[in-house]
């Protein structure tokens, strides 16, 4: 995905407000094509950065490149990007196929090319019908997919969306996510997208830029994300993760691996790349996630030996899963545990004694 | 029935109606009949005054409005009227727009009531001292004049500035600024301004960003600054009164020198109602022109092109306008001419508010 040639360079890209520093050195290469995200929480300059590169916010610092061309001082209308705002901004004086056909006064197109190519439009965002509507006559899902269609229709290079999916409700959300996806590879255009919901991230990007107050954080594809997070923080933002506090051996297994005593399960052997932070000996924490423990049932026994006791403290019934908040003997505190629900096997009680297998494969090492 | 009468009361549409009734109640008594005393009037003819008694022949007749109709000096006075609040509509809502967009887009957030509060600050003097500064300002030795001989700009005292036309629509346009910068002002702060980053995004400069975003968004604003300022100023009086001299006056000057220095009342009222008959229709005949030319503009593709045509019909209508008025009176007689003039306008003008939706201007 990234050895794509890069239609969208940062480097160094840097940010102020007066005196408040939004962007602290953003540096990205986004490639021909790619569904690139932008997660982070509130306020770590996700808004700001989509801006800079439409050119709605001039960098302070640092160099953009758009399919090669250095963007400093070109306005927004002379960009090959286009936005789909975080209010959609419909123009309310006009109706949708006005709306949709607003950036083609421009292009050389006839009139009846016009039409044609916002009816295209139209069709591709499943409103062909809706030409004639007024805008305020739109549910939110609509007005959506016509600023949706206002931006596709201008073929740019670059479609940066800021947070669209986030005015609607879950089931909308879910289905225009995978509306998102299909008309992606349908018209193979560059897609940033603004977003503060990890799951969003997840299901549709190629890759992930994970911010935090104005800085990458990390980037990487969604599973390396989730599997390899490379710090805590980005651990806890993505998804739910369980942290126990370990030592790094000095005798380390060699190979590169590394050798740890973690609090609760005992002894455990990484790979380098389950350490993506680095490893240093002496304290640590591991990170592992609630599906990487198991719950042993009577009669199971876990490979290599590697089980662990502890008590229930939380049940958590979801119908398909079933959440535990074990407090393993010697551990601090307690550990999530999902477990998916199957006929035959019983909901643990709470304040249960309880099995756990764990898998040293599905660790992380936090420095 | 004293139940049901109590239903009413509790209903929505008995409780707004029991709210407003002080205001309609005041409305009706001080507002609907003196008008409608003055309708009747205008059909009554000025008899004789005998010991300070107006006598007035009782009949209803047509003969005022005949003669206000047919009476150049009238026809005159009524297209004067006209022109100067014409003028003073166009010189003070372009001179409002830019102020209210100022303040709108540029000024910080924090600051726009302050600026707002200091533009109202002239209203704190009487507007009588108001009218009377502009007479001082104007005057043949006042500031203006002297200023620019000092300058060398002119080389004698301008004398078209003061106690003409031109003084009362300077005058006037001042007076009514702040009525016209508050609802553009109001219009402009409630567009989106994503809607104009969205214009900008796709592909339009800042310019036809304005033309087509920012103006149409503003235009309620602006029509209603137009009414604001059309509708009262046409019936000005203390200001042609002090600075218009004898080619300022206005029709309330002479509706006043009807009532008071003729004793001709019911010429008065007549005037009175046919000013105001003539401001609804103009009213009317504007704003429905204003919907066909933007109309027609938008038909052209919006952009230069559509101005371009929307211009030239407008002056193409304007000029028929002219020709049928100043040959209409010597074709088929004053009177008629003029309400020819008034049925076709306003037929013309229905016709178009009714078959040419309200489009995305907001006219
Ligand atoms: N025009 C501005 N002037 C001053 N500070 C600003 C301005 N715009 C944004 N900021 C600040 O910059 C920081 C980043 O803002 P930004 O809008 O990029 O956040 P975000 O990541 O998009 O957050 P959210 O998820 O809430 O939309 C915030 O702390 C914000 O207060
Ligand atoms: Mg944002």
């Amino acid at each position: 995905m990234s050895q794509k040639t890069p239609i969208v360079t940062l480097t160094g890209v840097q940010k102020y407000y007066g005196d408040y520093h939004a962007l602290r050195g953003i540096t990205a290469e986004i490639g021909q094509g790619e569904f690139f995200s932008l997660l982070g929480p509130s306020g770590c300059g996700k808004t700001t950065l989509l801006r800079s590169i439409a050119g709605f916010e001039d960098l302070s610092e640092g160099q953009l490149l758009l399919d090669g061309r250095d963007m400093e001082g070109v306005p927004p209308n002379k960009r090959p990007t286009n936005m789909v705002f975080q209010s959609y901004a419909i123009f309310p004086h006009m109706n949708v196929a006005e709306n949709v056909g607003f950036g083609l006064r421009r292009s050389s197109m006839s009139t009846e090319e016009k039409r044609r190519a916002v009816g295209e439009a139209l069709e591709m965002v499943g409103l062909g019908k809706f030409g004639a509507r007024a805008a305020h006559a739109l549910s939110g899902g609509q007005r959506q997919r016509v600023a949706l269609a206002r931006a596709l229709i201008m073929k740019p290079k670059v479609l940066l969306l800021d947070e669209p999916l986030s005015a609607l409700d879950k089931k909308m959300r879910e289905v225009m996510q995978v509306e998102l996806i299909r008309l992606q590879r349908e018209v193979g255009i560059t897609f940033i997208l603004v977003t503060h919901d990890q799951e969003e991230a997840l299901v549709m990007s190629d890759r992930i830029a994970v911010m935090f107050e104005g800085e990458i954080a990390q980037l990487a594809d969604p599973e390396t994300l989730y599997r390899r997070p490379n710090s805590r923080r980005v651990a806890e933002f993505i998804g739910m993760m369980n942290f126990l506090p370990a030592t790094v051996l000095p005798t380390g297994p060699g190979g590169g691996r590394v050798a740890l005593e973690v609090a609760g399960l005992g002894r455990a052997e990484l790979e380098t790349a389950q350490c993506p932070g680095g490893a240093a000996i002496g304290e640590a924490e591991i990170g592992l996630r609630p599906e990487s423990l198991t719950v042993l049932y009577e009669g199971q026994s876990a490979e290599g030996g590697r089980e662990a006791e502890g008590t229930v403290r939380e049940v958590v019934y979801y119908g398909d899963m079933t959440y535990y908040d074990i407090l393993i003997d010697g551990a601090p505190s307690p550990v999530r545990v999902s477990m998916r629900n199957m006929p035959g096997r019983r909901v643990l009680d709470f304040g249960a004694r309880a099995r756990l297998a764990w898998d040293p494969r599905a660790m992380v090492l936090f420095c | 029935m004293s139940g049901s009468l109590a239903k009413m009361m509790r209903s929505d549409a008995g409780k707004g109606l029991t709210l407003v009734s002080p205001t309609l109640i005041y409305a009706l008594l001080l507002l609907a009949a003196p008008l409608a005393s003055i309708v009747l009037l205008s059909f009554w003819t000025q008899l004789a005054t005998v010991a300070g008694q107006a006598q007035f022949d009782r009949t209803l007749q047509l003969s005022n409005y005949r003669e206000a109709l047919t009476d150049p000096l009238y026809r005159a006075l009524m297209l004067r009227s006209l022109r100067i609040s014409g003028m003073v509509m166009l010189v003070t809502v372009v001179l409002a727009f830019p102020v209210a967009y100022f303040i709108s887009f540029h000024v910080r957030p924090d600051r726009k009531s302050l600026w707002l509060f200091l533009i109202t600050i002239p209203f704190w003097t009487s507007y009588l001292i108001r009218v009377f500064l502009w007479r001082v300002i104007l005057a043949y030795d006042g500031p203006v004049n002297s200023g620019l001989l000092a300058l060398g700009v002119i080389d004698e005292p301008l004398g078209w500035i003061l106690y003409n036309a031109n003084s009362v629509v300077i005058t006037l346009a001042h007076a009514y600024a702040p009525f016209a910068i508050l609802p553009i002002f109001v219009a402009l702060e409630k567009i989106d301004r994503s809607l104009l980053e969205a214009a900008r995004d796709l592909g339009e400069s800042k310019a036809m960003t304005f033309l087509r975003v920012t103006l149409p968004l503003a235009m309620p604003g602006v029509l209603a600054a137009v009414l604001i300022v059309f509708i009262p100023t046409i019936g000005d009086y203390v200001t042609p009164q002090l600075v218009g001299g004898s080619g300022g006056t206005m029709i309330a000057n002479n509706i006043h020198a009807q009532i008071f220095a003729l004793n001709d009342r019911p010429m008065g009222a007549t005037l009175a109602v046919l000013a105001m008959l003539i401001v609804a229709m103009v009213l009317l005949w504007g704003i429905a022109r204003a919907r066909f030319w933007l109309w027609l503009m938008d038909r052209a593709g919006g952009g230069f092109a559509g101005i371009g045509l929307a211009l030239a019909v407008a002056v193409a209508e304007i000029t028929v306008i002219r020709v049928a008025f100043s040959q209409g009176p010597a074709l088929i007689g004053a009177g008629a001419s003029v309400i020819a003039l008034l049925l076709v306008a306003t037929a013309l003008s229905a016709f178009i508010l009714w078959r040419l939706p309200k489009g995305r201007w907001g006219i």
